[in-house]
């Protein structure tokens, strides 16, 4: 047999169990050690990513999911750190009456991948010179992630780490987003409403922040939207998520 | 020239603190840590190397190079790899005898290969290209094997032996590997010992294994076992100084339990010397 099709037809029988391949390779008790192997280190590589979620669905449920994954999604990546990388979309569909559960894996998910995000200085408040603010535009990490959320998987996170009782899982009353980034060394995240979120979104897309200011003006009057503004503002500078304003 | 014995250990993730926070260095000459955990743009993973860098000489010991592959070898693999030497001017480069991806496929676990004069054309070729792209010789390290093939032209000591000559690379030699692959195939590992280009040998690993139902695993999960130290005498006899190391990768013991049996490694080493 040539290499390319032994390498093909292991790969049938680690992705699918195909006999045929086994039969092919010449069978016996080695293959499924490699089997087993294989699929050990996918199942390893799910807990380490996304543990909380674990504690969420229990062990069980947990390994059901990661079968399921495991068969529908084999690894394209050299690196295991990205095979989560599709599973919170694996949770949703397993999960579709529980949205907590696919925004659970989802805020995890966005945790770790923030854990070797490129080092970068953030931008400190006092380190700000002379603003033209009517015309600055800002620079956020470029690895800063806004999640939008229904439920309330956040306070679960947390919870779940804490190791306190969990609360029951609920929607949001409306909409929100989870804001997440690496601080120093470690992942961290808030949770933020619709409006700074879409800001947010407005302010990376290049939108001076005089004329976030304007449209917030019109929608909740200048006193309004001055306090609004210069709270996120604050908040900004105190997450460290800002690199330039220029 | 001879090269120096050298005695380290493998540098995982519960071991972090003992060796970068520790007041005086942990007497070991070198540390060995796996390449891929630390190819990343920045954060924690880059700081604790560069860290444990300062403090000791650091050997890369890659698992998803796929030398192997029948479709080459990837390049954006080794272009981050190549960044990651660059940073950290590592004492050796190693990744196994062995594949991982087929195609758009990544099986994250060290298959086996054919030993057929095809598979070693193309094993040689992407050695090439990774020595080129590295810019430097790579060790390469004999796999523990679960099955074997009717169709094979050659014993795996010869393979090596014919990619050494053909590439220049050099070897990793996993003591324990060759202890579980004989007993699950059958062969000499004194043989083996025999077979192997005792020159190109720069760097020796020791490891426990566990006994399935009918074959041994490399499990890499317990102290090195007596029949796996009797070879490693065996193996210094042929291959003379050299660098060890203690591979441990689960259930890892306290630093003190490691230290010990690196210093098990260093009195046959020295028996050897007397000798």
């Amino acid at each position: 047999m040539m290499l390319a099709a032994f390498q093909a037809d292991f790969g049938r029988w680690l992705q699918a169990e195909c006999t045929d391949a086994a039969t092919r390779l010449g069978g016996g008790a080695g293959l499924d050690v490699y089997l087993n192997n294989y699929r050990s280190q996918l199942v390893a590589a799910l807990e380490s990513g996304f543990p909380q979620l674990q504690r969420w669905l229990g062990e069980a449920a947990f390994l059901a999911a990661a079968a399921r994954h495991i068969e529908a999604s084999p690894p394209s990546a050299w690196t295991l750190d990205v095979y989560g990388e599709d599973f919170p979309a694996t949770i949703a569909a397993l999960y579709p009456e529980d949205p907590e559960c696919a925004e659970l894996a989802r805020i995890e998910w966005a945790l770790a991948a923030a854990f070797t995000t490129p080092d970068l200085a953030p931008l400190s408040a006092e380190s700000l010179g002379a603003v033209a603010w009517e015309t600055a535009r800002f620079a956020f990490l470029p690895t800063l992630a806004i999640l939008p959320v229904t439920t309330n998987a956040a306070a679960l996170w947390q919870s779940l780490v804490d190791g306190s009782v969990p609360p029951a899982a609920q929607r949001l009353p409306a909409p929100g987003a989870v804001l997440l980034w690496r601080d120093g060394f470690n992942p961290s995240f808030r949770t933020i409403e619709q409006g700074e979120a879409e800001a947010i979104l407005q302010l990376e897309a290049g939108m001076p922040f005089g004329a976030l200011c304007a449209a917030l003006a019109d929608e909740h009057g200048e006193a309004a939207s001055a306090a609004i503004v210069g709270g996120w503002l604050g908040a900004w500078f105190r997450d460290g998520i800002i690199v330039a304003v220029q | 020239m001879p090269h120096p014995h050298r005695f380290g250990l493998g540098l995982r993730k519960p071991l972090y603190a003992d060796f970068l926070e520790a007041a005086t260095p942990v007497p070991v000459d070198f540390v060995e840590v796996i390449s891929e955990n630390f190819m990343v743009a920045g954060g924690r993973p880059r700081d604790i190397l560069r860290r444990v860098r300062e403090r000791h000489p650091v050997a890369l010991h890659g698992v998803s190079m796929s030398i192997g592959s029948a479709d080459g070898v990837d390049r954006d693999y080794l272009q981050r790899l190549r960044t990651l030497v660059d940073a950290v001017e590592p004492l050796f480069v190693s990744d196994h005898l062995c594949w991982t991806r087929f195609g758009d496929f990544q099986s994250h676990d060290l298959l086996p290969l054919p030993y057929t004069e095809e598979a070693l054309r193309t094993v040689c070729d992407n050695v090439d290209a990774a020595q080129e792209a590295l810019g430097r010789t790579m060790l390469i390290e004999n796999p523990s094997s679960y099955i074997a093939f009717d169709g094979a032209d050659m014993t795996e000591w010869a393979f090596l032996d014919a990619l050494c000559a053909r590439t220049g690379c050099e070897l990793l030699l996993d003591v324990n590997n060759i202890f579980v692959s004989a007993t699950n195939h059958g062969f000499d590992a004194h043989a083996y010992l025999t077979g192997i280009p005792a020159a190109r040998v720069r760097q020796i690993h020791l490891a426990g294994h566990s006994r399935g139902e009918t074959l041994l695993i490399d499990t890499h999960d317990r102290s090195v076992p007596d029949p796996v130290w009797a070879l490693y005498a065996g193996a210094l006899e042929r291959v003379g100084p050299v660098a060890t190391m203690i591979e441990r990768d689960d259930a890892i013991p306290p630093l003190a339990e490691l230290l010990a049996e690196l210093d098990h490694a260093r009195a046959i080493a020295a028996l050897g010397v007397a000798a």
